[in-house]
């Protein structure tokens, strides 16, 4: 990709990053519910509407739409996302606390992924059709199927109830810890990947090269590491950034199951007490994540394969 | 042993049908009613009368999950028609006109993809307040965009063909050219397509209503009830297990009639 590409997608993304903020806030604009009343209710005690008035006026509520979204465009260029409602501090911070715990589960639920799928997805189209193929296939056909936070459940319950190999609550990052959330983000995406890993292989299986190479006595090992892989990781690294994406949102779900202090269950008790600094702040802080590993993947593209690099194809 | 594609379909249409029919005569299956509280009972191992056990309240499970498959299902094929229907017409609108209609519907869908799926109907739901029609709302919205794709694609691939010339010398309305010739080439593929999104849809509606943003108590609804199961795990752990294994069972036969269809329409993706 050259550098005039890559400016012309950093423009696109700022398009894309204005209408996603303009959604969420018009979203959290008709929204029912108030957050002012959410900030200020304590109990059952009643608030007297001037209170509620003045809290309303201290945060810009009382201004219109258009106002209230450049304001807080404009705080953005400064660097500023605002204030969280409920917990009084700077919206930037809230996100920093959370993003370490977000960023080590989805790294090594990645990791584990890897280390599941690239091995059966290799076994398994290289022994095609024969018994353990087909046994894979099963076992990532009932791996696609079941809701991860079904999974996570049932894994909270053998090894952490029952077995009680792992911890299951408290709030900190730690090693021990993540074990079981990001087993459990693991297995549908190993599932997944193993089936593409299979396909991709048996695409590049069927070539000619791996033929020629294998008349010349090239061992099938060899074909396979240094013929074969690097072909087929194109398809497989295009799917990681969906992945990621997944990861992205499956996360929230995984964390609020482990009750893991990462940025997706952040962004559920966010929405949930309509804390609405902090949920435009998580928007904003994954549609720019997002795009950026897109962005980075289509780059890589350029130095994986020379077909690219050199402009043919 | 191998079975024929056509015989796989019919064996998973069937199982499809089975699904379908325990969810609409719940009632001729199970005696219990699935929002009849019973403190008395609360909470016991599965067995006897119950055999999926009770939940917190003393519902039986049972019937819950049959009647939880009620609201599943029946949510899902109005997302699926929903978004299939939306994404279709403005696909086929921005397949056919081109130019700038097609250039501003593509670039809403663009705005769509740019973002992660799921953590954008986790925000609509969540923000509009959970409710079964939020949820709804929510998944269509995500969702649209790829049929649109799908439709602006195929419909660029024949806008050109004789036929489609043939009617609009003839002078067919444009609404009629795309109603009568484009769509009817077209369908076949969306369907097939939407059939195979019906298992993921089934998911994600579990999930948001596990996280409190889709159907809200008492409603017997799948997510909800893990979520429930969730809240006496220690104690009660059959609560979350059955609703589990019934998304699991019904996405699975749903997936895999879906790759069935596939199959059976397009002879070239066979292996």
């Amino acid at each position: 990709m050259k550098g005039k590409e890559i400016l012309h997608r950093l423009v696109q993304m700022i398009f894309t990053l204005l209408g996603v903020t303009f959604l969420t806030f018009a979203l959290t604009y008709i929204a029912p519910g108030d957050p002012v009343e959410m900030i200020l209710e304590v109990g059952d005690t009643i608030i007297p509407k001037e209170v509620i008035e003045a809290t309303r006026k201290e945060l810009g509520l009382d201004q219109p739409f258009h106002v209230q979204y450049v304001r807080w465009l404009g705080g953005l260029l400064t660097g500023d996302m605002g204030m969280s409602y409920s917990a009084r501090v700077p919206v930037a911070q809230k996100l920093m606390e959370a993003l370490p715990g977000t960023i080590a589960l989805a790294g090594s639920s990645l990791f584990i992924m890897m280390i599941i799928a690239l091995p059966l997805g290799i076994i398994s189209a290289l022994h095609r059709n024969s018994i353990i193929d087909n046994v894979i296939r099963a076992v990532t056909f009932v791996g696609i199927s079941m809701p991860s936070f079904w999974v996570g459940l049932v894994l909270l319950y053998i090894f952490g109830l029952q077995l009680g190999w792992f911890p299951i609550a408290g709030g900190e990052v730690e090693f021990r810890r993540m074990v079981l959330p990001a087993v459990t983000l693991a297995i549908p995406m190993a599932a997944k990947y193993t089936r593409q890993v299979r396909t991709a292989l048996l695409e590049e299986l069927n070539q000619d090269y791996v033929m020629g190479a294998r008349a010349r006595g090239i061992p099938m090992s060899r074909v396979l590491w240094h013929h074969i892989l690097p072909n087929a990781c194109l398809p497989l690294i295009t799917l990681l950034g969906l992945t990621i994406g997944w990861l992205l949102g499956g996360s929230a779900v995984i964390e609020m199951v482990f009750g893991w202090p990462g940025l997706g269950k952040l962004a559920v008790h966010a929405i949930e007490m309509r804390d609405y600094p902090l949920v435009m702040g998580f928007v904003l802080w994954i549609a720019v994540f997002y795009m950026v590993i897109n962005l980075i993947i289509d780059c890589s593209y350029h130095y994986l394969d020379p077909r690219i690099r050199k402009g043919t194809r | 042993m191998k079975m024929s594609d056509k015989t796989t379909f019919r064996v998973f249409t069937g199982l499809v049908l089975l699904i379908i029919a325990a969810a609409i005569f719940a009632p001729l299956i199970t005696s219990f009613d699935p929002y009849a509280t019973n403190m008395k009972d609360a909470l016991m191992e599965p067995g006897g009368n119950h055999i999926f056990g009770t939940d917190k309240l003393g519902r039986d499970c049972f019937a819950r999950i049959l009647y939880g498959a009620r609201v599943s299902l029946s949510m899902t094929m109005v997302i699926v028609v929903l978004m299939t229907a939306i994404g279709t017409a403005i696909g086929i609108v921005a397949g056919y006109c081109g130019g700038r209609v097609d250039m501003v519907l593509m670039r809403i869908s663009d705005l769509m993809l740019a973002f992660p799926g799921v953590v954008l109907a986790i925000a609509i739901a969540g923000i509009m307040g959970g409710s079964a029609i939020n949820t709804i709302l929510a998944l269509t919205v995500v969702g649209w965009t790829k049929y649109a794709r799908l439709a602006r694609s195929l419909t660029m691939k024949i806008r050109d063909r004789d036929f489609v010339a043939a009617a609009v010398t003839n002078g067919t309305r444009p609404i009629q050219v795309l109603y009568r010739h484009i769509l009817p080439n077209i369908i076949l593929t969306i369907i097939v397509t939407a059939a195979m999104d019906i298992g993921t849809m089934i998911m994600e509606i579990a999930g948001l209503s596990f996280l409190g943003f889709g159907a809200q108590p008492p409603t017997p609804e799948w997510g909800l009830m893990l979520n429930e199961g969730r809240q006496v795990i220690q104690t009660a752990p059959w609560v979350m297990l059955y609703p589990g294994l019934a998304i699991l069972i019904v996405v699975a036969i749903f997936n895999t009639w879906g790759d069935c269809l596939r199959d059976i329409m397009d002879p070239r993706g066979n292996n």
